[in-house]
């Protein structure tokens, strides 16, 4: 035994004795993640969170998260002299005068922007290949929280410079927080601590932003993570794998390698475009003042679509008994986007009412076998789409010459007549894929030889499929659509015939496939 | 129906396919030096990082091509400390990729539903632990019990109480009065009809009072208002409206009437005001009627008159709230 062996193995010895941790170990680091690069689009969200974390603490170094009104002296000569806030001013020093501030600051802008992204398009994966089917529910939903809190979480971030862009988003948020009914003025006094903007929002939101989300944060993703650590990884299907096993490589050394690798991967990617793309410049912005705003006025990415349904919002005011409700905010701001995340969070549980089906499921669906799934997918994804598009519609406008009014009816006719030809064409495109794939497991696919025939016919050469490939285009369940009788045994109408016929309808519109190919498909063939 | 015809069968997983650093002891070794070297490039990248750090002056700057001139400083260090992060991952990987072993393992899962012994035990033991603690018989520890629980969340709703003021009647409030003067903002010089030419635009405030000495961003978020000059013939006001104009020049305030943004592009040619965040539009010449966007009232004008020196004052405050709608607003 080498000296190196003896000290590894009485620091073992010592924990050991004193956790049992050797048992559970043993199992762990054996533990088995199958394969795929579609799973690595939540470890990148998971990596942007540590690199947030690591750059948002030197950030809090010199950030002065605080609204006292100072006189800038500091080393950026165009704005010296200017009266502004302590946080304007102290997110100048760390720009100009603390070396390696600027990068600091925009690794964490551009690692809130992957966040976000990561966490979008990971969410697309796991609906469109229907991993939050049961057991997952509760990832699903942690995950839905997870991106909600971190549009807040981002909104919040880039307000705290309290520069003239993010002083105008905060200006935004405390419209719609006082077109609240009832309480939305007392709601607004409170967080600003009297009349927008006051002096006290910035050292709150400071506080949420640096402590309170990140802990709620940190509590969602270790749930989220354990979770899938015991559940274990859902798989995409092939040969060999199925409903009751896991394909993949080892914990360690394997995939610690390769995720561990991946951490450094996305940190590296993250700060070489920290480095070379400048954001959010709020040096050129200048300091919030409630008179002044810049033209093209835009929130980040995440924001956009929200902001776009409020620009398309029809001018709809309810003044009534001295009172006013304002449509124009509600609606877009809280109604919609309300709907919209109630509506994400109980999918699982409305896909499975419709279908029935209460099974576990652990192997990945391809989007085009489950058409309906895929269409109200493609049907959200256009709406979201119009709404961002439409919350750019002045910068588009300028860039491509078009007129801004234009663009806003373009999006307030394209948001309720698009989501639902996008539905009907994805569904199309889906069932003809599926006829494609029984077309190609029946006949081969072509292999653009041509053979003459003896009696002179001309005929393309179809090469059989391999057995792998056959298998991965005819694995799939095909269940026909629920039987819910609207009369019992008895002959009398049930009472709940009408939730029933609802049900049956819907679950009829889920069924609607190609059908694949199935062993007395392949044995006609034969016969011919 | 589709789901009684037959699955064709799974031919189980592929054999394994050995790679050539496998078997090929040289190409193993090729593979070896390629992460060292990766590894080495990452070294490189922090000596890169430090030297950036100690040896580029923070004034120099240098040109990106599509990204337009950047700090030499800050950019450096980025690229160091970027390549420093990258190579690391890149070699851990390359080495898993190549020297680990790349033999798929496959493992069963178990259904997550407990035995049905357990279950039920579970359910005993709870049964037992309730009816020991008598839950379900002392209804009336129960109930007290319920009551002090709602109580006890009603304390840290009462703590917030002093998060604020209550809003009172502030928000149908401004600093303008009946003969508030108009001044420049910034700058604060009063203003007379002469000093804006026909087509021209300005922001101004109301004069601060004796003794004032500055300005809270509050009192400007309500107060700002745009001064726009036309030519009298122009507008298309009723008789009320008009008389709050004087000799052409148009009062407004500048907060916008849908959430509050500063109202503050105006376009000379149609004499329209845009508001950059939702692009609501109103017309200046009808008392700025809604044209466009999601605004539901008109912003808010303020009605001007002379003062004995010729300065623009107000003749009298806003006759309504300015800014974004809330719920205690009257129209």
């Amino acid at each position: 035994m080498t000296a190196r062996e003896r000290i590894a193995g009485n620091v073992a010895n010592y924990v050991d004795e004193r956790t049992g941790a050797a048992a559970w170990m043993k199992k762990n680091l054996n533990k088995v993640f199958p394969d795929h690069w579609s799973f690595l689009l939540g470890e990148i969200a998971l990596y942007s969170f540590v690199i947030l974390l690591l750059s948002g603490t030197f950030l809090t170094f010199w950030f002065d998260p605080s609204q006292r009104e100072v006189i800038y002296e500091g080393a950026y000569q165009p704005l010296s002299g200017l009266k502004m806030s302590a946080a304007y001013a102290s997110t100048l020093h760390i720009s100009f005068e603390v070396r390696g501030g600027l990068l600091m600051r925009q690794i964490h802008h551009w690692a809130a922007l992957f966040f976000m992204v990561a966490i979008v398009v990971h969410l697309l994966r796991v609906y469109f290949t229907g991993a939050f089917r049961k057991p997952r529910e509760f990832n699903w939903i942690i995950g839905v929280g997870l991106l909600t809190l971190g549009i807040v979480e981002g909104f919040l971030g880039y307000s705290l410079p309290d520069d003239l862009l993010s002083g105008t988003g905060i200006r935004i948020a405390e419209a719609i927080i006082q077109a609240v009914p009832v309480v939305g003025t007392y709601i607004a006094f409170f967080a600003f601590g009297g009349a927008f903007p006051g002096e006290a929002f910035i050292p709150r939101i400071f506080t949420v932003h640096v402590l309170l989300l990140p802990g709620i944060f940190l509590a969602l993703i270790t749930v989220h993570l354990m979770l899938v650590w015991y559940q274990k990884h859902t798989q995409y299907p092939g040969p060999g794998r199925t409903e009751k096993n896991v394909v993949g490589y080892p914990l360690f050394p394997v995939y610690m390698a390769k995720a561990g690798g991946f951490f450094f991967i996305v940190f590296g990617v993250t700060t070489f475009i920290a480095a070379v793309a400048s954001i959010n410049p709020i040096w050129l912005y200048g300091p919030y003042t409630p008179g002044q705003i810049s033209a093209g006025s835009q929130p980040d990415w995440y924001m956009g679509w929200l902001d776009g349904l409020v620009r398309m919002a029809p001018p709809l005011e309810t003044h009534a008994f001295g009172h006013t409700i304002s449509w124009n905010i509600l609606i877009p701001g809280l109604i919609i986007p309300g709907i919209m995340f109630t509506g994400l969070a109980l999918y699982p549980f409305i896909e499975s009412w419709i279908t029935g089906d209460k099974r576990e499921h652990h192997l990945l669906d391809r989007p085009r076998n489950v058409p309906n799934r895929t269409a109200i997918g493609a049907m959200a994804l256009t709406f979201t789409l119009i709404a961002l598009i439409n919350g750019g519609n002045d910068i588009i406008a300028q860039q491509f010459h078009l007129s801004i009014n234009q663009i806003m009816w373009f999006s307030r006719i394209g948001i309720i007549v698009l989501p639902p030809i996008a539905f009907v064409i994805t569904k199309r495109i889906c069932i003809s894929l599926q006829r494609a794939d029984r077309e190609l497991v029946l006949h081969g696919k072509e292999s653009g030889r041509l053979v003459r025939l003896p009696h002179g016919e001309f005929v393309e050469v179809h090469e059989e499929l391999s057995p792998e490939k056959k298998w991965l285009l005819t694995y799939h369940e095909q269940s026909g659509p629920l039987e819910l009788p609207e009369i019992d045994k008895a002959g009398v109408r049930r009472t709940d015939a009408i939730r029933n016929k609802l049900r049956s309808r819907m679950s009829e519109a889920n069924a609607e496939v190609a059908p694949k190919v199935s062993t007395q498909d392949l044995k006609e063939i034969e016969h011919h | 129906m589709a789901h009684d015809l037959e699955t064709i069968d799974d031919p189980g997983i592929p054999p394994h396919v050995h790679r050539k650093t496998d078997t090929d002891p040289i190409a193993a070794k090729k593979a070896e030096r390629q992460v060292a070297i990766l590894f080495l490039l990452s070294a490189l990248g922090t000596i890169l990082f430090i030297v950036s750090y100690i040896a580029i002056p923070d004034d120099i700057f240098v040109f990106l091509p599509i990204m337009g001139s950047t700090n030499a400083h800050q950019l450096f260090l980025g690229l160091g400390l970027a390549f420093s992060l990258f190579f690391i991952g890149m070699g851990a990987i390359h080495w898993a990729k190549t020297l680990m072993p790349d033999n798929e393992v496959t493992v069963q899962r178990h259904e997550f539903r407990s035995v049905d012994d357990d279950r039920r035990e579970f359910v005993k033991t709870a049964k037992e632990g309730a009816s020991a603690a008598g839950l379900g018989r002392r209804s009336l520890i129960k109930r007290s019990l319920g009551l002090s629980l709602g109580l006890v969340g009603l304390s840290p709703l009462l703590l917030l109480r002093d998060l604020g003021p209550l809003p009172g009647d502030s928000l149908n409030k401004t600093s303008w009065k009946a003969g508030t003067r108009l001044v420049t903002d910034p700058g604060d010089r009063p203003i007379k009809p002469e000093d804006l030419e026909v087509g021209a635009v300005a922001q101004v405030l109301p004069a601060m009072l004796p003794g004032q000495d500055h300005r809270t961003l509050s009192d400007i978020g309500k107060d700002a208002v745009l001064l726009i000059r036309l030519r009298p013939e122009e507008f298309n006001l009723d008789a009320e409206r008009l008389s709050w104009t004087h000799e052409g020049i148009i009062a407004f305030s500048k907060i916008c009437s849908h959430m509050g943004c500063a109202v503050a592009l105006y376009e000379q040619q149609t004499k329209h005001l845009l508001c950059p965040c939702h692009q609501s539009t109103f017309d200046v010449t009808r008392a700025a009627k809604v044209l466009f966007g999601p605004a539901a009232r008109p912003l808010p004008q303020l009605a001007l008159a002379l003062d004995a020196e010729g300065y623009l004052v107000a003749k009298q405050p806003f006759n309504e709230a300015v800014g974004p709608s809330f719920w205690e607003r009257s129209s």
